[in-house]
């Protein structure tokens, strides 16, 4: 049953992403989009990640999709035209990420993954995330509370009318 | 589901779609979506060798700070995305070539 959850998500996930690709209607894309988040989400619940996937539904679902909408309504006359999408250089850009898709599985399925390794048995990550961050990446998590305030105040700015 | 193989061949998928929604799309909203899906490939791997081969949470860590440096980007480059609008009335990439017109 699990088995069958999981490979409903992974579709859910390639098929999405592919309307995401390939579809011709922004708004149409943007909602493929939750798709593929929500079903990345339920990934790492397969992957024993119960924070994370918590993370990615209120961080990407809840807020940069939301952002993303925003960003396709103020930029487009929704009064006077449907909101389409093209694509340049089809061809050549089909070319280059078969020949990327090629090398990465080349590399990828060949090995005998099976064997190597084992899979973790599940045990709540909030604890040792949270000791982690301030222990072991104290520097990296003060870093990106600036960063964070940084992009706070720069988009602010940016997005700003000018006076 | 227990094979480490199934979770990399999802990621090598979703980060060729979004490296074709890069390439191809004009419109800057279409391209920041392509990169969230870029992202998410690359937190899916993190998180499957964390599971499958260092059992141990720097992979989530690495995950969480990924997550948190797409929304940080995804917020700048949308107020980059009203600034050209603004400027110029479409947000087509391959037609912005200039810094100012």
């Amino acid at each position: 049953m699990a088995d069958f959850i999981f490979w409903i998500i992974w579709a859910l996930i390639v098929a999405s992403a592919a309307l995401v690709a390939f579809g011709n209607n922004l708004i149409h894309s943007v909602f493929a989009l939750m798709g593929t988040f929500l079903g990345v989400a339920g990934i790492y619940i397969f992957l024993n990640a119960d924070f994370l996937a918590v993370t990615q539904i209120v961080v990407y679902v809840g807020g940069i999709l939301v952002l993303l909408v925003f960003g396709i309504m103020l930029t487009n006359q929704i009064s006077t035209a449907r909101i389409s999408q093209s694509s340049v250089q089809k061809g050549m850009g089909l070319a280059v990420v078969v020949g990327v898709a090629a090398v990465i599985l080349s590399a990828v399925l060949p090995h005998d993954w099976v064997g190597s390794t084992l899979p973790m048995a599940f045990s709540d990550t909030v604890t040792g995330i949270g000791n982690l961050l301030f222990t072991d990446y104290l520097i990296l998590f003060e870093i990106a509370s600036v960063l964070l305030l940084g992009a706070l105040i720069g988009a602010a700015t940016l997005a700003r009318k000018e006076q | 589901m227990d094979h480490l193989s199934s979770y990399l061949v999802l990621s090598a998928i979703l980060f060729s779609l979004g490296l074709y929604t890069v390439i191809t799309r004009r419109n800057a909203v279409a391209i920041l979506m392509g990169v969230e899906l870029i992202l998410n490939a690359a937190n899916i791997n993190f998180v499957a060798f964390s599971k499958f081969v260092t059992h141990n949470l720097d992979g989530h860590l690495m995950s969480v700070f990924i997550i948190m440096l797409a929304a940080a980007e995804a917020a700048v480059a949308l107020a980059i995305v009203l600034n050209l609008y603004n400027d110029r009335g479409h947000i087509n990439v391959d037609e912005a070539n200039a810094l100012k017109q």
